[in-house]
């Protein structure tokens, strides 16, 4: 049976009194796209910051590639993690840097690229995301919120991770421009071959780029299976989600 | 009894807060500094972080040093003179300058400008996840962002200092001369004749250590800010406030301990 890429086991995170996590189970197998679904403070943000490390857990375990991140050795744990390439929600790219040395950051902090060959091969990577040569000299703060997004999407790309995470990508973006970010996460994805988690609210955006799903719920994976089950699933938590109904088994707290 | 146990109470959680605090400063602090000798290493980060530091806080500096010398010999003209002792005032300048007014007033300046800057910076990259991504990316942040600013802050200031020194001392001679009926050379041979070397080095000890403070204080509210632009402003503020009162404190102790009969 083939090993899952990534595969936790009782994930779990509190902050203070609040459990975020409470025992998280997910398995997610080589080239398959995970989208993870939940309510805003369902967890689903701490998980994917606990399997990068930026979160520490309480208790659990976290497999990549059969090896257990969080009893590895820092150098170990680190070289499982370096395989890990992010986007976040809202891009996070340096403002002090142009497009160019946003986009091969990673390869430079690597050492996989000299400085005077960077702009080159950012250029190609821009190209890869559908963005011009010219955008490479542009600092963040000139781009459109697409454009932005596009550009992380390529500095998360640049250095052909084996992993994917996508933390809400088409949060902020209007429809048309979310789709052709679903298009490009799914044709990143596909052309490196790479595992990828994706968080989101948007359930068209998570039927697109997502082969598997799973719906995080009071701390736990409540449902998984098929992404192109989400929006049929007899769960009454999944079916309330995925429609947005105000009344069902998910209780949100409203004052009137 | 409601009351004791509540003031108690109170009284605890502040010295548990100012525990936790001191102890993840001191945390931080060794973190950053250990980083500042182990590789890689950004010297385009540092010379950046000197230019924030330094370059651009000179003017602010070079301003307060020379109008300090300038006020400094006409307050001193004012007590002296009623004992006549107005000889003396060149000696007082030059003295304040180096040793007291020149570090403390740059630390104050520099604090309010590079501090509150560093915080917002970092505090920004903070609440928009760019400190995060550059984790992602295979780089330490600590490494990357508060080491570069930690050592550049102990150069720059020294540095400043100098300049702030040279001005101040200008700036009482220029009153006195011009206002107070000194002649240049009686000035001049007045300030250099009571000047020591050990002056103008116990300053620049303040000015290493107050640079150190102002960086490290600027770094680590910005870092762990939280909660997006209200975040942000606290952390700026908390920079400054803390750097201004940690800086008057330690001239106190630098003072001490750098003290000549």
């Amino acid at each position: 049976m083939t090993q899952p890429k990534i595969r936790i086991r009782g994930l779990k995170k509190a902050f203070g009194e609040k459990k975020v996590l409470d025992g998280v189970d997910l398995d997610v197998m080589p080239g398959t796209g995970m989208v993870v679904i939940g309510g805003s403070g369902s967890g689903k943000s701490v998980l994917i910051k606990s399997i990068i490390g930026l979160v520490t857990p309480d208790a659990g375990v976290i497999e990549i590639d059969g090896e257990d991140v969080l009893k590895a050795p820092r150098g170990r744990a680190r070289e499982l993690r370096a395989q890990i390439g992010m986007l976040f929600q809202n891009g996070a790219l340096f403002d002090s840097l142009p497009v160019w040395e946003n986009v091969t950051f990673g390869l430079l902090a690597q050492k996989k690229i000299r400085r005077a060959a960077a702009r080159g091969k950012a250029i190609e990577v821009l190209a890869q995301v559908g963005l011009a040569e010219n955008v490479a000299a542009l600092s963040p703060s000139e781009l459109s919120g697409g454009m932005q997004k596009r550009v992380a999407l390529a500095r998360a790309i640049a250095s052909e991770p084996a992993i994917m995470f996508f933390d809400e990508p088409t949060t902020g973006l209007d429809p048309i421009m979310g789709a052709v970010i679903d298009e490009l996460i799914v044709d990143c994805v596909k052309r490196l071959g790479s595992t990828s988690i994706a968080i989101t609210h948007d359930m068209a955006s998570a039927q697109r780029i997502g082969d598997q799903a799973a719906m995080l719920y009071e701390g736990r994976v409540c449902w998984s299976g098929k992404a192109e089950e989400l929006m049929t699933s007899t769960d009454p938590v999944v079916d309330q989600f995925t429609h947005g109904r105000p009344h069902g088994p998910i209780k949100m707290a409203l004052r009137r | 009894m409601n009351f004791i146990l509540n003031l108690v109470a109170a009284i605890g959680a502040v010295v548990l807060g100012t525990v936790e605090f001191v102890g993840e400063l001191g945390l931080f602090a060794i973190s950053g500094v250990s980083h500042i000798f182990r590789p890689p290493y950004y010297p385009r980060l540092i010379g950046r972080s000197l230019m924030e530091i330094g370059f651009y806080s000179l003017p602010v500096v070079a301003l307060t040093a020379l109008f300090t010398g300038m006020v400094l010999a006409l307050q001193s003209y004012t007590g002296f003179s009623r004992f006549n002792a107005e000889s003396a005032i060149a000696s007082i300048v030059v003295l304040s300058v180096t040793r007291e007014l020149g570090p403390v007033l740059a630390g104050l300046m520099v604090s309010g400008r590079a501090g509150a800057a560093m915080a917002a910076e970092l505090g920004t990259m903070r609440v928009t996840d760019q400190i995060d991504a550059l984790s992602t990316l295979s780089t330490d942040p600590m490494k990357y962002l508060v080491a570069p600013r930690l050592l550049a802050g102990v150069i720059a200031m020294p540095l400043l200092v100098c300049i702030a020194d040279i001005l101040g001392v200008m700036g009482g001679f220029l009153v006195s001369t011009e206002k107070l009926g000194f002649t240049p050379d009686t000035y001049l041979i007045s300030t250099f004749s009571h000047l020591r070397t050990e002056d103008v080095v116990s300053g620049l000890i303040k000015a290493a250590v107050f640079g150190f403070v102002i960086s490290l204080m600027g770094s680590f509210n910005g870092y762990r800010s939280k909660g997006g632009a209200q975040g942000v402003g606290a952390a700026t503020t908390s920079a400054v406030v803390t750097a201004s009162i940690l800086i008057l404190a330690l001239d106190y102790i630098l003072t001490q301990v750098l003290f000549v009969k």
